[in-house]
């Protein structure tokens, strides 16, 4: 009975970027002057580059932070039951990823050329350049997901779009054929999300349920009697329509910008451990 | 004079049925009425295809009917064989009504006004009760109907639902589910919101009404029934309406009425008490027999165990062992003493004082809930800040306490008899101090909801509870070397008094020096600061509220209100300063609290002017959150929406550490000022999901968590109970390849929860598993602790316990 456990439980309330204080920007920041100065002041008569002592160390400091770093992908899907914060992972990512700017850079000794040293090193910076843009998308979007999504869950904004489109249906009986017809192209050629490209540039101009509500502008305008009473109704359940299209296209975009980053961060990963394998057993086969 | 039989047996469910397979076995003259127009018809109206569960497995099955876990359908099938088979004397659309006479000739009442007379009677009816009826003329008529069973079997109909709770709103919302069934669907309900009624069933009725695919009438009562027409009073008058179908779901009347009109007395007025009876299940009235659910025993095994045994007894034996004797002797073998079951239970029962009051059956009940334990001369026995629930009672020897933290030489005694653990008991919150045995001895561990169903049944258990809490409690909240003979002036003074959620206990600028200890539930405290009300702080049940007027006289300064129901103890001020002069090490602890109160009040205050609206939202954002039922919580999860890229790791991470099945809904529930409450388990001071649980499987554990154990048997009760609406009924899905398999060769459907199309797939491969209820546990047993908070990248998502946040920390997140 008495045997209270010592699990930690609480997590502090701080993002990933300030995670304890800022300590990983600190090891980073201290690591980069480090490196910097042990560069700078090396014997100035040796040459500059991979092949020194300095050069090695360099190296595979880099090479270990690189494969650590890749091992995200495993952490944040591993879910094992013993202490670790994920948080504290991409902060230590974050951060140490970028130190790896200046590890990566001095390695080289600014030697560059068409090889499949320097391509290891583009990949390198592609890939760090991809997580800035995560970074900036992930500390800046967040807000603007929170706000379209107003409490509404994505569950529940598809299901708003479908009990429109039903109430489309039930108003739209009486109709003639023809007129039916507008009402048909909303109900059955209107696409939420579209392709990947779409969902990031927002072009929804090809709309059908947008040109639904064109068209049926000038039929609304030349009605009369029940007739009219029956198009207003639609006219203003397409509209509502829009609305509930709108806020959930928007939903889509951002998780779009959100995720999007990670099509370049991730692929670019797997290129650059099959081109950094390629350095390395080049660099000892030409030895 | 119609025939007299030696035993009628009311209610057809499995004790009844197995009293009167007994009897028929028995060859024993007897009649089983039953209201409806099969057998069992609490198991006839579970879904479909529901798993039935035979818990506990340990308990042997007395009975000449069959039962075993299996599907509905095989029980029901198995049961009318049974019945068939021994003989059993049976009449269906037999409602009793009343009953009258004495042992030897009772005449029972049926609804369609026949009679029957029996010497003995045995009540089985379980709990489900009767429906509310309608009243109003025309109310028997064919087309007034009090359950739906298939919506889809109606087609073209006006049909006008009545009740607005959530049986009433899922048949509405059944009925129109399928439009081409063409129903026209109106919902009629007395109140003016539907308070009674789940949140996302209020919601789904009104996005129904907004599609204009039903219509609501509120305010609205039912006045005359005609073939195909209803008359509704709604607040703009009388209006007649065509109808096909009245469908009436306003709730059950429980079956007390009906036992109590039967002059069987219960055990108090409390909700939860059962009748008061025998170790025969004799009632008050002689030759009035009492069995199954409605005697407390709510698992079937049980109830058809009883229905043989009691028809045993009726028969005249005496000797018999009940049922659950080898599980007693297996709870007792252990112990010092050598005593047989029957010798335990009175051990216990004669010298541990809040149990005297029971009889041999509920001794019985209890200690199947409870633990027997002993323990030597300075053996720990719970630890201070330790987590548990349960009571203690002193059957042998005595304990001590260790009341000061830093120094466990402190102790006070207490002695054989009395009862321990108590204030765990009573708040849900942790332990406030060590308890080891003083010399070797006995004591009986009683679960809470044990203790609750004993303080319910027994007054004078009630009453000794609540004196000894009070009392603890108080020495406990101002320690400062108090012991009891100091609070013999305060305490005959004190009153415990219930307060309901948002009342007040004090009234800023009030006269008033009463000291208020919050026992239970919790409160906030509020005060105007230019006009407005700003919260200041939050209070959790084991503290004191009230001091500083008592100390520094004069107004009081602040507002202090109930947060949710709860219960406070109120001291008069007059007394305890007298307390308060004798006592100058109390003085000065009060003091220093009252202190740090000021000093927060004048922080408070000062930012006002300066950062007036960082104060507004501190204060917005604390309402909030305590209207999310944080005021009861003990734990739960927030997501900070400033930080949340809405990646779902959250979500994959409890699926993946819990079977496949995810006990988080991150996106649902509510947000204030980008601080989200998503549906997920609070892990509620008083669960109510805990309360009609018929095996007692949902428990606390050590860290806190509430959770569910395997004893479960799929009811759906707590689902029902749950007000944050965080239970669901599933089946864990089939297992899935491991993360290496995914990340390599794409194998199986990768992390978080399967979707629905593998599920099916896998499933036809392994044999169907029942569903049973899920709900977040807070990974119990894990190392790391809960994993969604673990697994969150951004740092998102945060667990917190309503002390820790409704405090001046929330403040500075505004500011930061
Ligand atoms: C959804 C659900 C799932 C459950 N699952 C399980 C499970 O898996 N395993 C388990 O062990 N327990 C389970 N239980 C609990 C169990 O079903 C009940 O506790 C048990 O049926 C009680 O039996 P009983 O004989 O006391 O009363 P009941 O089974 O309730 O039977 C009462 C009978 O009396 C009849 N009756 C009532 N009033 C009158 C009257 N005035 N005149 C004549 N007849 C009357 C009723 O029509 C009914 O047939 C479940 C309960 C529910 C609600
Ligand atoms: C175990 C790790 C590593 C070892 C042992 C290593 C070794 C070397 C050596 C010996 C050279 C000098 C080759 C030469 O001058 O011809 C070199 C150069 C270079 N390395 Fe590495 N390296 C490692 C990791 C990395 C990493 C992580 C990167 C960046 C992604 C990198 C990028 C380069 C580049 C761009 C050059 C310059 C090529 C040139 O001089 O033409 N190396 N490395
Ligand atoms: C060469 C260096 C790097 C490598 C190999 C690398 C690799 C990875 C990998 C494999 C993931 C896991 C993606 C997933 O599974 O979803 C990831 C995530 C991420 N990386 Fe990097 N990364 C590097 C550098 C950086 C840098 C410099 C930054 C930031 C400036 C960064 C920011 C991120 C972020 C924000 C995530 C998302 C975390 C999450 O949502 O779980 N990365 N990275
Ligand atoms: S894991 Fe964190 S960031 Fe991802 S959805 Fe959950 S709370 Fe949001
Ligand atoms: S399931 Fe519901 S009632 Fe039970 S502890 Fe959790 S939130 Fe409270
Ligand atoms: S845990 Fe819930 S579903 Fe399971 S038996 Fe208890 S009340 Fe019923």
């Amino acid at each position: 009975m008495a045997g209270q456990t010592q699990r930690r439980k609480r997590a502090t309330h701080e993002g990933f970027l300030r995670h304890r204080g800022f300590l990983f920007l600190k090891i980073g920041t201290v690591l980069c002057v480090g490196v910097t100065a042990a560069y700078l002041f090396q014997d100035q008569r040796l040459p500059r580059g991979g092949g020194t002592l300095l050069g090695y160390g360099l190296g595979t400091a880099g090479a270990l932070l690189i494969v650590w770093l890749a091992l995200l992908g495993v952490r944040k899907r591993a879910v094992t039951n013993g202490y670790y914060s994920l948080k504290a992972w991409v902060s230590a990512h974050v951060y140490l990823g970028l130190a790896l700017i200046v590890i990566g850079t001095l390695h080289t000794g600014f030697h560059f050329g068409w090889n499949v040293h320097t391509l290891a090193y583009g990949l390198m910076m592609l890939v760090i350049t991809s997580g800035a843009v995560g970074v900036w998308a992930y500390a800046t979007l967040p807000k603007t997901l929170s706000d379209n999504r107003a409490e509404a869950t994505r569950k529940q904004m598809l299901a708003r779009i479908r009990s429109l489109d039903e109430a489309l249906l039930d108003a739209a009986q009486p109709l003639p054929r023809i007129d039916a017809e507008i009402v048909r192209l909303s109900l059955e050629k209107t696409e939420i999300a579209g392709g990947y490209w779409q969902r990031v540039m927002q072009n929804w101009d090809n709309c059908a349920n947008k040109a639904a509500i064109a068209q049926l502008q000038p039929v609304l305008a030349g009605a009369t009697g029940q007739q009219a009473a029956v198009l207003r109704r639609v006219d203003a359940l397409m509209r509502d329509k829009a609305d509930a299209l709108a806020q959930a296209r928007k939903q889509i975009h951002i998780t779009a910008l959100l995720e999007g980053w990670l099509f370049v961060h991730v692929p670019s990963t797997f290129a650059l451990l099959a081109a950094l394998v390629a350095h390395i057993v080049s660099v000892f086969l030409y030895w | 004079m119609s025939e007299l039989f030696r035993i009628a047996i009311v209610g057809s469910g499995p004790s009844g049925l197995s009293a009167a397979a007994h009897a028929a076995t028995k060859g024993i003259s007897h009649i089983l009425l039953e209201k409806t127009d099969h057998l069992s018809d609490t198991i006839f109206r579970y879904q479909k295809g529901k798993h039935v569960m035979a818990t506990p497995s340990l308990l042997v099955l007395r009975s000449d009917c069959e039962f075993g876990p299996a599907r509905r359908e095989t029980v029901l099938e198995r049961w009318n064989a049974d019945a068939a088979r021994a003989g059993v004397n049976v009449r269906y659309n037999a409602e009793a009504r009343s009953i009258a006479g004495a042992r030897g000739d009772f005449t029972i009442a049926l609804a369609n006004g026949d009679t029957v007379r029996a010497e003995t009677v045995v009540l089985a009816i379980g709990t489900q009760g009767n429906p509310n009826l309608l009243r109003c003329e025309g109310a028997s008529l064919p087309h007034v109907q009090y359950q739906l069973d298939d919506p889809a079997e109606y087609i073209d109909e006006h049909i006008f639902v009545l009740g607005g709770g959530d049986a009433g709103i899922e048949n509405a919302l059944g009925l129109i589910a399928d439009q081409a069934q063409g129903n026209i669907v109106t919902l009629v309900d007395r109140s003016a919101d539907f308070a009674r009624a789940k949140e996302a069933n209020v919601k789904a009725l009104f996005a129904a009404r907004d599609a204009g695919r039903m219509t609501i009438l509120s305010e609205t009562n039912t006045t005359l029934v005609e073939p195909g027409w209803i008359t509704l009073e709604t607040p703009q008058g009388a209006v007649r309406h065509k109808c096909d179908r009245i469908i009436a779901r306003m709730g059950s009347a429980a079956p007390r009425a009906f036992v109590e009109a039967a002059g069987v007395r219960f055990t108090s007025e409390a909700r939860s008490a059962f009748p008061q009876l025998t170790g025969a299940f004799e009632g008050t009235t002689p030759g009035v027999y009492v069995i199954g659910a409605l005697a407390g025993y709510p698992l079937i095994k049980h109830c058809m165990n009883q229905g043989h045994d009691v028809v045993e007894y009726i028969a005249g034996r005496t000797d018999l062992k009940p049922a659950d004797e080898p599980i007693l002797e297996a709870k007792l073998k252990d112990l010092p003493g050598a005593l047989s079951v029957s010798e335990w239970l009175e051990f216990l029962r004669s010298r541990v004082e809040i149990l005297h009051g029971l009889s041999p059956l509920q001794m019985r009940e209890f200690l199947l809930d409870s633990e027997v334990k002993a323990f030597r001369a300075g053996e720990l026995i719970f630890e201070r800040n330790g987590v548990g629930t349960s009571l203690f009672g002193i059957a042998q020897g005595a304990v001590q306490v260790e009341i000061d933290p830093k120094d466990s030489k402190v102790t006070v005694p207490i002695p054989q008899g009395s009862i321990f653990g108590e204030v765990g008991l009573i708040s849900g919150r942790r332990r406030g101090a060590t308890v080891r045995a003083g010399e070797d001895c006995v004591v009986v561990e009683i679960p809470r909801t044990a203790t609750l169903k004993l303080m319910a049944q027994v007054n004078e258990a009630r009453e000794t509870v609540e004196r000894v809490t009070t009392e603890r409690q108080i020495l406990q909240i101002f320690k400062s070397g108090l012991t009891p003979a100091d609070l013999a002036e305060v305490l005959p003074l004190a009153k415990t008094l219930e307060i309901k959620a948002g009342q007040p206990i004090m009234t800023e600028g009030e006269e008033g020096d009463d000291l208020f200890i919050i026992r239970s539930g919790s409160m906030v405290v509020e005060k105007s600061v230019g006009g407005k009300q700003v919260f200041l702080s939050y209070v959790p049940a084991g503290s004191y509220s009230g001091e500083m007027a008592l100390l520094d006289g004069g107004r009081r300064t602040a507002t202090v209100k109930a947060a949710i129901r709860s219960q406070v103890v109120r001291l008069p001020g007059e007394p305890f300063r007298r307390l308060l002069a004798k006592k100058p090490a109390l003085l000065a602890r009060m003091r220093e609290d009252v202190a740090s109160r000021r000093k927060i009040n004048a922080f408070l205050e000062e930012k006002k002017d300066s950062f007036g609206g960082v104060v507004d939202m501190y204060s917005s954002v604390a309402s909030f959150l305590i209207d999310q039922g944080i005021g009861e919580a003990t734990d739960v999860l927030l997501i900070d929406e400033t930080l949340c890229v809405g990646c779902d790791n959250c979500e994959k991470a409890c699926a993946d550490s819990h079977e496949g099945l995810s006990r988080l809904n991150r996106e649902a529930g509510k947000t204030y000022a980008k601080i989200h409450v998503p549906t997920s388990c609070r892990h509620c001071e008083h669960p109510y999901c805990m309360t009609d649980c018929p095996p007692n499987a949902i428990q606390r554990g050590p860290d806190g968590e509430v959770f569910i154990s395997d004893a479960c048997i799929g009811c759906g009760a707590c689902q029902r109970n749950c007000p944050y609406d965080v239970i669901q009924m599933d089946r864990p899905p089939p297992a899935k390849p491991g993360l290496l398999a995914w990340m390599l060769f794409g194998m199986g459907p990768g992390p978080g929860e399967p979707d629905a199309a593998w599920r099916d797939k896998k499933a036809k491969a392994q044999p169907e598993r029942a569903k049973v209820a899920i709900k977040c546990d807070m990974c119990i047993g894990k190392a790391g602790g809960p994993a969604c908070v673990r697994a969150c990248p951004t740092g998102a998502a945060i667990r917190v316990s309503p002390e820790e946040f409704l405090s001046v920390a929330l403040l500075e997140r505004g500011q930061g």
